[in-house]
């Protein structure tokens, strides 16, 4: 059975996936990201209703409401949306948990609470618009500053910068990718993906801030973007309820299965990129940063260990609907606890 | 019967992490089986092992189970305090002090007994680091002998704890014996003995935390997250315990909860509110300097209106303050935490009961208001041991409050996430994962309309935190009334909270003998109900006892009623140790008889 071009297999058109309008700066990369998730969550036909939208504070965290309008979202506090995300994917694992985050938010104030997420493998999928500048308190340097790069006001950053991609890999993160808000043609398969994963996908994407961080010497300007964006491999994403073949001669490409059946076709470009190999990924990312480019695409994915929830050994249910006779132990319970406490056999 | 029959204070002073806990437990316990009142009172310090601590056992046929500064009968193990251990004792009072310890000279109107601890345990147990915990056996039989506890009682208590270790009984038991028999050949029984009674009858023995646990077990907690901290840890490790042995799906063995060690309390209280925005039943549990750094994500469960279950067990502040020691200031600092315009509502436990019972209904009171409801325990009740009726089942449902799902949205046909449908103030929620297209709304802690929308409107801001204002009154009329016992013809009334109440009969009756009769409320909840405005004009002098230095429930109540604030006076104590009768008793002599105080 065939569908109209222009509507998803849940019967929605992108237009379905929007949300309100968008206040940020004109020409903003984050709108350009809003761009690409409408369309992939229209192409993966999202049942908006199950997806929970999580962010926390800056210009990319307002974003949640610019997509996906009929999912509920939870505008957290500053750096501090991992550990709300992670509440509530455990009280109901129904949810298909997204998060969508910054520089300043996961890299800075929100550090800690971003690796912990990647250390319990929360399932989400968790995005940051990457612009290595606080866009919202206009222009200070973010953690994610490249060294040598300069703000607005002349001032040069001589501290390394923090790579959440790396950091993530070294946590056990099993999907790792990074991309370019100019670049929907990549990043849109490695969203698809993400959502096939299971656990924890980190997808840390390049986003220039038109406004603070554009001018000549900014590493994170859209030129100097596009000048040293330096993609691993061209990505394609093939759902799981598709059945199509994509046509590479033989040692052109590599593929990789996802949790649900899904795939990721990646095709070789000048190497060929292995990203199932985390020694390769790091030191993929470590190479970049000294020769001034940044590696985009698939930089790691394994299978992973077992993500949060399966974790804890949880009912099926969600927590959040377990009526009460399942969750108040019986009265023989307490009476018996009480008289392990009356005799000081304890409770 | 004499009249110190059933009336005495057992101190044991020892090492922390010597293993005195079980001797400790057998003494309270069989007290506890011959009927007698008891309270005990663990005295530790910030440390795992070498520092001193003490454990204190009060039995009072009265019921006076709050802590009492004089002490009958000392028990001396620690060279470190044991000279100021053994200058503390009063005339009258009996000393059993380890051989060899240093020591101050003794009157002799106090009864010296040094006993050879070490020499009496050494031929009953080989293992060099057994002995030194089984050497704490021998007090408890030196101290049975003296005060005439029936060994069949001291015995029970000793098979009760140890009766699954067959090996470590058998030796405990002969150092008990060893300690009766040297008592024997050596003491004489003092005027303290310990009589049969029957006041105990039914009644369990628990600890605050403990029955926190229990409340939130059968309250239907399905998410718990908490960061390590003293003195709330053994709350969280306690739940976890009873809900990794009750709350397994019967068919399956699979969880019905799901509990999270977090990485700090901010995470912890993060936590909590995803997982109650998503329909858990949550909440965390911590104490002074975890609670300053929930104030952020408290603020936003206040403004966004998310259920939160937050238990503080407070300890000496501020920052890491005393960690050990007890304390009941961070009424202020939780009543208005966060920035802004900030109300929260407030639970004070004063009895192992309350901390049974608000375990359950805070979760009503939070997801029926919609805003975190913080339990304000305190040390002394959450880590000491107390007397208590057994606790009953719970004979109500739960309390979910106004959620709509997709079959009432089909119904209702429209949804705004903040409107004040019912005039409660209190608007309906959604959950994420609800089928319909009406269902979803925006969670954020910026400004927000009815409906949601971010706006920074300045008709609709001042509009919702009137609303908020008006949701806090209707907590008013929700959370738990005070107690109240008013006496006719008292001028004074006594206002007290959390583990002070024990402290409070003893006071009262000591008054009365004085020709002071006072009238007394327990007070329970805040916001306050209006039986404490009440109270307050029923009396012409109100005395708030509180265990802080700035008479912080004192400032509330002056607050809430400005006009009454003249009669407002303090009784205040704060330095750490858990209240005591004698100290309330001279703080309202010396306002109410100031020429008599300086004579006393």
């Amino acid at each position: 059975m065939s569908t109209p071009a222009n509507v998803n297999r849940i019967g929605l058109t992108s237009a379905d996936y929007k949300g309100s309008k968008s206040t940020l700066c004109p020409g903003c990369g984050h709108d350009a990201i809003t761009g690409s998730i409408i369309q992939a969550a229209f192409e993966l036909g999202l049942e908006q209703h199950k997806v929970a939208k999580m962010s926390g504070i800056g210009c990319s965290s307002k974003t949640p409401a610019y997509f996906l309008g009929r999912s509920h979202s939870f505008n957290a506090v500053h750096g501090r949306m991992p550990s709300v995300a992670t509440g509530a994917y455990l009280a109901n694992r129904e949810l298909i948990m997204m998060g969508v985050s910054g520089d300043g938010d996961s890299a800075s104030i929100g550090l800690g609470q971003f690796l912990h997420l990647v250390r319990r493998n929360v399932p989400i999928v968790y995005i940051i618009e990457n612009n290595g500048v606080y866009g919202l308190t206009k222009g200070q340097f973010s953690a994610t500053a490249d060294v040598g790069t300069r703000a607005k006001s002349g001032q040069v950053n001589e501290m390394m910068p923090i790579d959440l991609c790396e950091m993530a890999i070294q946590l056990g993160c099993g999907f790792v990718a990074r991309s370019f808000s100019g670049d929907p043609k990549q990043l849109r398969p490695l969203l698809k993906a993400a959502f096939s994963h299971r656990g924890t996908s980190v997808l840390d994407v390049i986003s220039p801030c038109v406004t603070f961080n554009n001018h000549e010497g900014s590493t994170k300007s859209y030129t100097n973007a596009k000048e040293h964006d330096a993609p691993l491999h061209e990505v394609s994403f093939i759902p799981h309820f598709e059945n199509i073949e994509i046509d590479y001669a033989p040692g052109e490409s590599r593929e990789v299965t996802l949790h649900d059946g899904s795939r990721i076709v990646l095709k070789k470009l000048e190497d060929d990129y292995d990203p199932t190999d985390r020694m390769r990924a790091i030191d993929t990312i470590e190479r970049g940063r000294i020769e001034n480019r940044f590696a985009t695409g698939l930089l790691y994915q394994s299978k992973g260990s077992a993500s949060l929830g399966e974790d804890l050994g949880l009912v099926d249910e969600p927590l959040a609907s377990l009526p009460l006779d399942r969750v108040r132990p019986p009265r023989e319970v307490l009476e018996a606890i009480m008289a392990g406490l009356m005799t000081g056999g304890g409770a | 019967m004499s009249a110190i029959d059933n009336r005495f204070t057992i101190h044991v002073a020892t090492v922390n992490g010597s293993g005195s806990q079980t001797a400790n437990t057998t003494l309270l316990r069989a007290l506890f089986q011959m009927g007698i009142p008891v309270s005990g009172k663990n005295l530790f310090p910030s440390n795992i092992a070498g520092l001193p601590t003490w454990f204190t056992i009060r039995a009072n046929d009265q019921g006076y189970i709050a802590r009492i500064k004089r002490y009958d009968l000392l028990v001396a193990l620690n060279p470190e305090t044991s000279v100021a251990d053994v200058t503390a004792m009063g005339p009258g009072s009996v000393l059993i002090v380890a051989d060899g310890l240093p020591m101050p000279a003794v009157p002799s109107d106090r009864t010296l007994y040094k006993v050879p601890f070490t020499k009496l345990v050494e031929p009953l147990v080989a293992d060099a680091k057994l002995r030194k915990l089984v050497v704490n056996m021998i007090y408890v039989g030196v101290v049975s002998w003296l005060l005439n506890i029936d060994p069949d009682e001291v015995d029970r208590a000793l098979v009760a704890q140890l009766g699954k270790k067959p090996k470590a009984l058998e030796m405990n038991r002969a150092a008990v014996q060893a300690g009766i028999k040297y008592a024997e050949e050596h003491m004489k029984r003092t005027p303290f003995q310990a009589r049969r009674a029957d006041r105990t009858t039914g009644k369990i023995l628990i600890d605050g935390n403990q029955a926190a646990a229990l409340g939130a077990l059968f309250g239907g907690v399905t998410f718990l997250s908490w960061y390590p901290i003293t003195p709330s840890s053994s709350l969280a490790e306690q739940l976890e315990g009873f809900l990794a042995r009750y709350r397994r799906d019967p068919q399956t063995g699979k969880a019905t909860y799901a509990v999270i060690q977090a990485e700090d309390e901010i995470s912890a209280i993060g936590m909590v509110l995803g997982a109650s925005w998503a329909g858990a039943r949550a909440m965390t549990t911590t104490s002074g300097p975890g609670l300053s750094l929930m104030t952020e994500f408290t603020g936003y469960a206040y403004y966004a209106e998310i259920p939160a279950v937050i238990w503080d067990i407070q300890r000496i502040g501020p920052s890491t303050g005393l960690p050990t020691r007890t304390s009941q200031a961070d009424i202020l600092s939780v009543a208005f935490l966060s920035h802004g315009d900030t109300k929260h509502v407030i639970l004070f436990p004063a009895t192992v009961q309350d901390c049974y019972e608000y375990g359950m209904r805070a979760f009503d009171l939070a997801e029926r208001l919609q805003t975190p409801v913080f339990v304000l325990s305190d040390l002394d009740i959450a880590m000491n041991t107390w007397m208590s009726q057994p606790f009953r089942y719970p004979e109500n449902p739960w309390d979910r409050g106004k959620v709509l799902n997709a079959e009432d949205l089909e119904r209702v046909k429209k949804f705004e996430r903040y409107r004040d449908v019912d005039g409660d103030a209190i608007p309906y929620r959604t959950l994420p994962g609800t089928n319909h297209p009406l269902a979803a709304y925006f969670t954020r802690g910026s400004g927000h309309d009815e409906a949601a929308r971010y706006t920074e409107s300045s008709e609709a801001y001042p509009r919702v935190m009137d609303r908020l204002a008006r949701k806090f009154e209707t907590a008013r009329t929700l959370v738990p009334a005070p107690f109240v016992e008013k006496v006719s013809g008292a001028e004074i009334g006594l206002i007290a909270f959390g583990s002070t109440h024990h402290a409070m009969d003893e006071t009262r009756d000591k008054l009365r003998a004085e020709g002071m009769p006072t009238s007394y409320l327990l007070l329970r909840a805040y916001p306050f109900p209006e039986e404490i405005e009440r109270f307050i004009r029923g009396h012409q002098r109100i005395y708030v006892v509180e265990q802080n230095r700035d008479a912080q429930m004192a400032a509330l109540l002056r607050m809430e009623y400005p006009e009454l604030a003249p009669r407002i006076r303090s009784v205040l104590h704060y330095d750490g140790l858990p209240i005591d009768a004698e100290s309330i008793l001279n703080g309202v002599r010396a306002i109410e008889r100031p020429s008599e105080v300086t004579t006393r």
